[in-house]
């Protein structure tokens, strides 16, 4: 596969943008608080084999916000309605970031939606030791590179963010981040009732969190805490990786995804 | 006309004085490219001491003896040393109390970093009390930093500060008790037992760095809009703007609905002003204020506005432009090598008018021109920089006894009214479209 075609999905009153892609067993996908920067090869390689289902998260760049979103459960809420509408649980699910800590929440909220999952370094549970890196100090350039180890030592960032930013990618940022803040400025990009909420649910559905070992996002002690609170997960960490395991070390990724997945 | 003194209330420490502290403190603020964020371990509580006191005996010297000053102005910020003035309103009660004349003009109250309207009400209720109703209040969204230093989410910005305004004047005009479930602020209780004396409120103005959110709104609701030291041309633009938005709700504006606020150093001779004039690029001056990603956290801005800033990259005010890229000197040798740069635009500030210094006769015909181009009804004299206090203290004299009279002839024959004398938003309009409301052939008769 090469692209993803996106289709309009009415809920009701809401409508949700989402990019679909390839053939097979459903896997959705749900994407990380920058929001979605364009077609990746992660995509092109595991949409070989599922149907990839890539919500666009409203209000974070490519789709039209839902003022009455308050809150990452409120997300999640909206996403879980998308799987039964679509008559698809239990489903094999993916997140990146923030779009983890959302299928957590979605997760706590109901565990039979859900086959197989996997967190990649997921926000949402505050870590033990350290912190989530700041991303509203930062300017979004600043952010981005603090996403992985070596941009420049990362061709599919350059490909995705480099350059300088057109005026409508810095709007489209700016729009992500404001939503981040919209649900996520307090507590800082964590739940502290998650934990609780998640409590036993890894013996129900099999998890996979998969981190970088140069993480500048979100400490590892957070994965520790996630796996403690499910009460068993497998942790893959990625070595020479920083918070974008899917574009900085990309066979090794998909690799892990798809063993884990079959 | 409706005249001001307004200062920051910086912390300093004056070059002759404490030449050390001053260039440590300077090269922290210039590394940063921030005065926000510099490290409060350089604060001396005894420095800060002596000039909150100085600073508020100005205020206190304008009430009584310099009296064609017609009000003080206030304003503030947080985790700044730009601004000592963290918590306005406990200074407006000080002044509230010590001073009998000057209207105390708060420019303004950031009602979403304070975060609880009923209580912020009942602070400018007991201040116009206990002035005998002399407050004028103003609000503000409070500069992107503020968002940062009070946990404000800035994506809520606007919207809880424009529900706290409504909040707050129902909590002073609608009879109590009552209950209030808004979207931002919930009061099971609201029964304030102090409401202000002037009824049905004190006046509201809002001060702004030209943006058209703000003017907008101000046009919409009849306050004054005070433009914070911007450069004309985009002064008379905005001004423009409002107008427009004016006239859609039906008034024609007025000078009664506009203020300038303009930096000025005035001494007893011209090379004296125009050195210590020069001192207000200290650190950088607003251009450092606070580095953009905290001057503009994602959210704080409309769409429109984040549209404008991503084709620009800057914000207005001071020398209008960002200063030297993103900085990273390592040695004082780089730093004296910036600073270099940041006086050398002193000669381009004067001529852009951002800074007027001089004496008496050398300033009055250059501010009369902002007053023939800008027509406002409200004018704040700025001044700040690290200005020892005997010299702040002889400027406030000379404009008092030179500077003001003959502006306010000046405003007097051109027919500026200021808000206390003329209703904003009760001039009719006549025919449309509006009237101008400032005069370009005077802007472009001084060469903008």
């Amino acid at each position: 596969m090469s692209e993803a075609t996106p289709i309009e999905v009415a809920l009701g009153s809401v409508s949700l943008k989402v990019l679909t892609a390839g053939e097979g067993p459903p896997l959705l996908a749900l994407h990380d608080e920058m929001g979605y920067p364009g077609w990746m090869s992660w995509q092109a390689e595991l949409s070989r084999a599922r149907s990839l289902h890539m919500p666009l998260a409203p209000g974070f760049g490519q789709a039209p916000r839902l003022e009455w979103l308050s809150c990452v459960r409120d997300l999640a809420c909206v996403y879980a309605r998308l799987l039964r509408a679509r008559g698809a649980p239990p489903v094999d699910a993916l997140g990146f970031s923030f779009g983890g800590w959302v299928l957590a929440e979605m997760l706590a909220n109901d565990p039979g939606l859900f086959r197989r999952l996997v967190l990649v370094a997921p926000l949402g549970i505050k870590p033990p030791e350290g912190v989530i890196l700041d991303a509203f100090e930062l300017t979004h350039r600043a952010h981005l590179e603090a996403t992985v180890r070596d941009p420049a030592a990362t061709p599919e960032f350059d490909r995705l963010y480099g350059g300088k930013p057109t005026p409508e990618q810095i709007e489209a940022f700016d729009d992500a981040r404001a939503e981040s803040a919209r649900l996520a400025w307090q507590p800082y990009m964590h739940n502290p009732a998650l934990p609780h909420l998640l409590e036993g649910l890894g013996a129900q559905v099999p998890t996979l969190i998969v981190h970088g070992d140069d993480d500048r996002v979100v400490p590892r002690s957070a994965m520790l805490a996630y796996r403690d609170a499910l009460g068993g997960a497998e942790l893959a960490t990625l070595p020479r990786c920083g918070h974008r395991p899917e574009i900085e070390s990309k066979e090794r990724f998909v690799a892990l995804v798809r063993d884990f997945l079959n | 006309m409706h005249f001001m003194w307004f200062t920051e209330r910086a912390y300093h420490y004056m070059p002759d004085e404490d030449p050390e502290k001053y260039r440590v403190y300077e090269n922290e603020v210039i590394r940063k490219r921030s005065f926000f964020a510099t490290p409060n371990d350089l604060f001396e509580p005894e420095v800060a001491s002596k000039l909150l006191n100085q600073y508020l005996d100005e205020k206190i010297y304008t009430d009584a003896e310099l009296l064609n000053f017609d009000g003080v102005m206030l304003n503030e910020h947080h985790g700044n040393p730009f601004c000592l003035g963290a918590v306005m309103d406990v200074e407006a009660a000080a002044l509230a109390k010590t001073t009998k004349r000057v209207k105390i003009v708060l420019l303004g109250n950031p009602v979403t970093t304070v975060g609880n309207p009923l209580r912020l009400g009942e602070e400018l209720a007991m201040i116009d009390l206990i002035s005998g109703g002399r407050l004028v209040t103003g609000w503000v969204r409070g500069a992107g930093s503020e968002q940062l230093a009070n946990n404000a989410n800035p994506a809520h910005n606007r919207e809880m500060l424009e529900e706290g305004i409504d909040f707050i004047v129902e909590s002073w005009t609608r009879p109590g008790p009552f209950r209030y479930e808004g979207k931002h602020f919930h009061f099971r209780h609201v029964n304030p037992w102090v409401k202000p004396l002037q009824r049905p409120h004190p006046p509201f103005w809002m001060p702004g760095l030209v943006s058209p959110d703000t003017a907008d709104y101000c046009a919409r609701r009849r306050y004054p809009y005070i433009a914070l030291a911007t450069k004309l041309r985009p002064t008379t633009e905005l001004w423009d703007f409002y107008a427009k938005a004016a006239a859609r709700e039906g008034y024609q504006a007025g000078p009664e609905n506009f203020g300038f606020m303009q930096p000025v150093m005035v001494a007893d001779t011209q090379e004296r002003a125009e050195e210590l004039g020069k001192r207000i690029l200290f650190g950088g001056a607003f251009a450092h204020f606070a580095r953009p990603e905290w001057m503009f956290p994602s959210g704080y801005n409309s769409k429109a506005a984040t549209r404008r800033l991503a084709q620009a990259d800057f914000g207005p005010n001071a020398t209008n432009k960002p200063l030297y890229g993103e900085g990273g000197e390592k040695t004082d040798a780089e730093i004296e090598g910036v600073k270099k740069i940041i006086y050398d635009s002193y000669p381009e500030l004067q001529r852009d008018m951002v800074m007027i210094a001089g004496t008496p006769d050398n300033v009055i015909p250059r501010l009369n021109k902002v007053l023939d181009v800008l027509k406002p009804g409200i004018f704040s004299f700025w001044l700040d920089g690290p200005v020892p206090h005997k010299d702040r203290m002889r400027c406030l004299e000379l404009l008092n006894r030179d500077v003001i009279p003959a502006m306010r002839e000046h405003g007097r024959k051109l027919g500026l009214d200021d808000p206390f004398t003329r209703t904003p938003g009760g001039r009719a309009l006549n025919g449309r479209p509006h009237e101008p409301v400032a005069d370009l052939d005077a802007l472009k008769a001084m060469g903008f």
